[in-house]
């Protein structure tokens, strides 16, 4: 219980930490070009809209602290203003539509590639000296070498744009309708298949190979030794006793991982115009919505911090030692 | 005597890294790439910028990488950015190393409570997405440059080499020789740099190499979504370039092809190097060759690049 | 000695380790019968030889350690020559094997009944989980742990508690051999003393042998009849433990062992170490191993290795005991 509010107090305090740097920074750069941008839009929109801008980035004579605390007041309660370029949506409206994307597309090759990794990192560790026990590092570290949206880049030209094997961008054809029907999700499926392609070649050898270590550590523990010569069977000794205990450092990575993760993510739906959160943070750059930016750039922060928090549990529920920590001491 | 000593261990674990050929196949890629950025003027064939030549050429003689669609030739450019992209990759792991070191031992010397605010600051930057962060300040600052963008990698990526500082720290600040030097007087400063640093060579070494390569990704990615001026030239650039210059429509593989293999090739040479970083520092990998249980390599660690 | 029925038995037994400087043994030539019912301790420094051994004849050698020469034949069944099946359904049921250090022989991420009935289960097949679980029970009753301490993990027990634990698991099935390396060093004096004492009790109850290795050798003396012990590999001296006492002749390196022992007894205490390190296995002293530390040592010792004199009720492999051996003799 102590492990799990304190792992909720950093979560609070990390998505603070996000709104306050994005309160801060307008404020503290030269020129504060956010204004310059709000400026155009004199006369274009009603007062209130205005007002909460200036609310946000600091076009106010109030003094700051009390321009702090309304801004955190806003931003709490989900009022993160209009975004410039589609003005009169709200910011709320176009995380509300890209996120779902950005969950799907993440979510499923993150744990694909993890749970696939893993699987063939115990399988490997088990096999221990074959031929892909000595190709896998090398392979592993070539791929990872690789910048991932470079690698979307030639799959886009050479599977998309020269092959027409599959769609260049986009999550979904022009032609479906969005809805639970076979044709959109088929057409769902064969638009996100290089962006999982893309992860999933970049991302899953190294979970093979971290497994794979984590294996012959935990092969050596004298627990394993002792469960061999107790007579536990190899198949409970590998899954039970062996990769149970080899997959918490796997966890770990699991959260380590994370921020290069949602890195990679911006970059690749951007190389396939993947209407998720990181396309929307890059384009809202490019064409200076500040609204939008600030939205996005929230949004990817308290994305990536709660699912750390969720394998920071699921940590806790692996290991009993840090399960149990609040009834012993 | 001491002096003396010292230099023998470093020689000899210098010694240790050029005999794995891992790392001498590492260094030597590297610097390859480094004698290129150096000799950058004298081996570019032409001005980078000039756009003097027939557009979207193939690579030829004349044009080892073709030319863009506004007829610059792609060998200057791919030339002039791997210095570039080494200064920054070099420059800002150096900044972050210097940062993660101060911050990391500072906490981990001083332990209770300036720990405690250090690493909560330290896994708030840990757990922030990086390259959402760049480009939060990227927005603010108008189309900057290699170099700036650089100094922003660092001072946002430091954390990463501060965890392992710190636990390094922390577990040989109750050692004699730390004590001594405390109690003799000698200023937080001193101890951190003269008695703290040497014992660390070897986790500096091995972050400085993933500083490197986590700032070469990180600027090619930041100059890849067009967030540096027009005039700068570095391995992403061309990347943007040749994304907005439709090198995909007309067919001008060679144009974006080039600075991804650089990419790769100097990612591969960092992490082959580290392998003989391991080796020096974790003898058990040296004496059973055949078993192979390595120590977890932050090299193999799961990440998909920026 | 002859009408008692051995239980180990150890026959010109080398533990290699490959290298690149070719293969080292780490145990070397080394005979040794264990009776029924009977403890022997084993004492040497370490790196001399004794856990390797132990691991040998559990047969749990890993990586790049083999069997150069010798067999092990433990209730007079050569443990090499089962196939993994057999050796499965032998090991544990017949011998078993307290390890060093009980933190780690547990693991961690499973509660203590989890890992008791895990190997009872695997070897009484026909019994059901409940039947397992009461079995589990009984031996935490023999150790004298609370039934409690069934559901917690490894972390939430002292070392003491941890250690009868692997004691337990390792009587489950009754074995007619057990193997305790080194199992109280972990501990402190106190816990030490009581689980030495319920080893005796056990041991007496249950009736299987043991072979006791340690470095300790006040420890061994107390424990055991009989006391080899091992120096570079070889058992250098194999003596009953009582003559084990400053006065009695023995091997320069039993004499040097005990000498080392601080004698509160007296004034004031004395120890007395014996110089110089352990050898290197790889490049091991010719003619007797110990000769380069050993304060008697005669020029014989420098180029010819000593064979094993019959000496008591055991043996000693040295020089300065040939003589006598042709004195007995006649």
């Amino acid at each position: 219980m102590r492990y799990f509010l304190n792992k909720l107090g950093f979560l609070l305090l990390t998505i603070w930490a996000a709104l306050t740097l994005n309160f801060a920074l307008p404020r503290l750069m030269p020129g504060n070009p956010a204004l310059n941008m709000l400026a155009k839009f004199q006369g274009k929109m009603p007062p209130q809209a205005l007002k909460a801008f200036e609310l946000q980035f600091g076009f106010s004579n109030q003094p700051w602290p009390i321009q702090y605390i309304n801004y955190l007041g806003s931003m709490l309660t989900g009022h993160f203003g209009f975004s410039y370029t589609y003005y009169p949506v709200h910011v709320s409206t176009i995380i509300a539509q890209s996120l779902p994307w950005t969950l799907g597309l993440l979510g499923i090759s993150y744990l694909v590639s993890v749970v696939l990794g893993t699987v063939l990192g115990i399988f490997i560790a088990w096999r221990r000296g074959g031929v892909t026990d000595s190709i896998t590092p090398i392979v592993s570290m070539t791929f990872q070498a690789i910048p991932q949206f470079w690698l979307a880049v030639v799959f886009v030209y050479f599977l998309a744009f020269s092959n027409n094997i599959f769609p260049m961008s986009h999550s979904y054809g022009n032609t479906e309708v969005p809805g639970l029907n076979w044709p959109f999700i088929r057409s769902v499926v064969y638009h996100g298949f290089l962006p999982f392609l893309v992860v999933f070649l970049t991302s899953v050898s190294g979970w093979i190979i971290g497994m794979r270590n984590n294996m012959m550590m935990t092969l050596g523990e004298d627990y394993v030794v002792f469960a061999e010569a107790k007579g536990v069977s190899p198949r409970r000794l590998i899954f039970n006793y062996a990769a149970r205990n080899a997959i918490l450092p796997q966890v770990t990575s699991m959260a380590i991982a994370l921020t290069t993760i949602i890195g990679g993510q911006i970059l690749i739906e951007q190389v396939f115009s993947y209407q998720g959160i990181g396309f929307q943070l890059t384009n809202a750059v490019t064409s200076e919505d500040y609204p939008l930016i600030q939205g996005m750039f929230l949004i990817v922060a308290v994305f990536g911090v709660v699912i750390n928090f969720l394998v920071d549990i699921l940590y806790g529920r692996l290991d009993p030692r840090i399960r149990r920590r609040g009834a012993t001491s | 005597m001491m002096q003396t000593k010292k230099k023998r261990n470093s020689n000899s674990a210098l010694r240790g890294f050029f005999r794995n050929a891992k790392a001498v196949v590492g260094f030597s890629i590297f610097s390859l790439f480094v004698i290129i950025g150096i000799f950058a003027p004298l081996l570019a064939p032409y001005d980078p910028q000039s756009t003097n030549f027939a557009p979207s050429l193939g690579p030829s003689v004349a044009h080892f990488f073709g030319t863009t669609n506004t007829g610059q030739d792609i060998f200057s450019q791919f030339i002039w950015g791997t210095q570039t992209s080494l200064i920054v990759g070099v420059g800002s792991s150096l900044i972050s190393t210097l940062i993660g070191f101060i911050i990391g031992v500072y906490a981990g010397y001083k332990g209770g409570t300036v720990d405690g605010i250090l690493n909560t600051i330290m896994n708030v930057f840990l757990v922030m997405p990086g390259l959402a962060l760049l480009i939060l300040i990227e927005s603010y600052l108008k189309s900057s440059t290699p170099l700036i963008n650089g100094v922003i990698i660092a001072v946002t990526g430091w954390a990463w080499g501060a965890r392992v500082f710190r636990s390094v720290a922390m577990s040989i600040t109750n050692r004699d020789f730390i004590v001594a030097a405390r109690l003799s007087g000698a200023k937080t400063w001193r101890i951190m740099f003269v008695e703290i640093l040497p014992n660390m060579t070897s986790q500096i070494a091995s972050n400085l190499i993933y500083a490197c390569l986590g700032a070469i990704l990180a600027e090619s990615s930041l100059a890849y979504l067009g967030f540096e001026s027009i005039s700068s030239n570095s391995w992403g650039t061309i990347l943007f370039w040749a994304q907005n210059g439709g090198a995909m429509l007309s067919g001008s593989w060679w144009w974006f092809v080039p600075p991804g293999i650089a990419i790769a090739l100097v990612g591969t040479s960092l992490a082959l190097m580290n392998f003989g970083i391991d080796q020096i520092t974790n003898p058990r990998l040296r004496i059973h060759k055949k078993r192979k249980i390595s120590k977890k390599n932050p090299a193999l660690e799961p990440s998909g690049g920026m | 000695m002859s009408d008692r029925q051995p239980i180990l038995e150890l026959d010109h037994l080398s533990v290699g380790y490959q290298t690149s400087a070719g293969i080292v043994n780490a145990v070397n030539d080394v005979n040794l019968t264990i009776y029924k019912e009977e403890i022997v301790g084993l004492i040497g420094e370490s790196g001399s030889g004794k856990s390797t051994m132990a691991y040998a004849i559990m047969r749990l050698l890993k990586g790049d350690a083999l069997i150069t020469n010798g067999t092990i034949r433990v209730m007079g069944k050569d443990v090499y020559a089962m196939n993994l099946k057999e050796l499965r359904a032998f090991r544990w049921a017949q011998m078993a094997m307290v390890f060093q250090s009980a933190m780690s022989a547990l693991n961690p991420v499973m509660t203590v009944q989890t890992q008791m009935v895990d190997t009872i289960l695997a070897h009484k097949k026909g019994m059901t989980r409940l039947q397992a679980i009461e079995r589990a029970n009984q031996l935490l009753d023999i150790v004298r742990i609370d039934r409690k301490a069934m559901q917690s993990y490894p972390h939430e027990l002292s070392g003491g508690m941890r250690q009868r634990v692997v004691i337990a698991i390792a009587i489950a099935l009754n074995p007619g051999f057990v193997i305790m390396d080194e199992p109280t060093t972990a501990l402190d004096v106190v816990v030490q003393r009581s689980i030495l004492d319920q080893i005796k009790e056990i041991q007496k109850q249950e009736k299987f042998a043991v072979l006791f290795i340690s470095h300790d050798f006040s420890l061994v003396a107390e424990m055991a009849s009989r006391v080899a012990i091992m120096y570079a590999g070889r058992i250098i001296e194999m003596t009953p433990s009582q003559t084990l006492q400053l006065g009695e002749r023995h091997h320069p390196y039993t004499e040097g062992l005990l000498r080392a022992i601080p004698h509160l007894s007296a004034d004031n205490i004395t120890i007395e170490g014996i110089p110089g390190s352990p050898p290197n296995l790889v490049n091991l002293p010719r003619g007797c191993a110990f000769h380069p530390r050993c304060p008697v040592a005669v020029d014989v010792c420098k180029d010819q290795r000593p064979k094993a004199i019959p000496s008591g009720n055991g043996h000693v492999e040295c020089h300065l005991f040939e003589g006598e051996q042709e004195v007995q003799h006649g």
